[in-house]
């Protein structure tokens, strides 16, 4: 299934949000199961599996990782399922660091700074990932897609990041 | 989801956790990381002038199980050559665990690490 077909949008990294929940609206409303409530049953079988499709193709599309992902799904390669490792050991150190720095907010003499530093740091890094990405994936050739795919991957490394930097900061102020 | 005795044995009291100093020229490093889940690993192996592995420390920043199975080799890695080492299979690792099937790829991390360290070793060998 076209997600990007689904919400009238050509397949790109880059996407009005704004645009996404708009259409999002409008076609919950089209299928919406209650209004078949007097139809055939088939009808209505039909309506509950619109209402699947369009919810899984809002939260496909409005996450940027997933939405790279269904780009690349769309283009016959698999990232969800597949359990590659990542061997870039210079990203990989930088990860490593990052990790050992959130071990060390607990102990830090300004634990606000430090995590205000690090949403920083993991901003700047992803977003000239992104800046990487998005060209990658308006091609068709099998190479770019591959390099997309290395940086997707990489991209979920940072989300990962985020995650832990989050829960770190609950423990810390809660 | 329920963690078997073994990784919580290893995940509680992990083996040969830490660092060797990266500039002894007998140290070689792996690192691998799991894009599914975010997990980082590094494997760093000691290694005689026989190719013998000496010792193993590991660091790893990932669930219980990816925890367990990189304490785990670097238990099984020790006194082995880099030949036998190189033979330690994914499989092997996620059945001493009895890991459950969505934590596979921990096993594969751990195998992946292995490899990486021996990949480092063989190209300051040429050099």
């Amino acid at each position: 299934m076209n997600y990007f077909e689904l919400f009238s949008f050509t397949p790109s990294y880059e996407i009005d949000t704004a645009l996404l929940a708009e259409r999002y609206r409008e076609l919950q409303r089209a299928v919406h199961p209650d209004k078949f409530a007097n139809s055939s049953e088939q009808d209505k079988r039909i309506a509950v599996q619109r209402t699947a499709q369009v919810n899984d193709g809002f939260s496909t599309l409005k996450n940027p990782i997933s939405r790279a992902e269904h780009i690349l799904a769309l283009n016959g390669f698999d990232l969800q399922h597949e359990s590659t490792t990542v061997k870039d050991t210079h990203f990989l150190m930088q990860q490593m660091e990052w990790r050992e720095s959130l071990e060390d907010i607990a102990h830090s003499s300004d634990p606000h700074e430090m995590i205000a530093g690090l949403y920083e740091s993991f901003s700047v890094y992803a977003k000239k990932i992104e800046q990487d990405l998005a060209p990658l994936l308006l091609s068709d050739s099998e190479e770019a897609l591959s390099r997309a795919a290395d940086l997707i991957r990489k991209l979920k490394f940072m989300a990962k990041l985020n995650i832990e930097l989050e829960r770190a900061e609950d423990v810390l102020f809660d | 989801m329920a963690y078997s005795e073994k990784v919580l044995e290893h995940y509680e009291n992990p083996r040969n956790v830490g660092s060797f100093d990266k500039d002894d020229p007998s140290v070689v490093t792996g690192m691998v990381g799991a894009p599914a889940c975010g997990d980082v690993m590094k494997l760093q192996l000691k290694i005689d002038e026989n190719g013998m592995i000496e010792d193993a420390k590991f660091k790893t920043y990932g669930c219980g199980s990816a925890i367990a199975s990189s304490s785990l080799v670097t238990e099984w890695v020790k006194g082995k050559t880099i030949e036998e080492a190189a033979a330690i299979k994914n499989t092997d690792i996620a059945e001493e665990l009895a890991l459950p099937p969505v934590k596979i790829h921990c096993s594969i991390l751990a195998e992946d690490a292995i490899k990486a360290a021996i990949d480092d070793y063989k190209s300051k060998q040429t050099k």
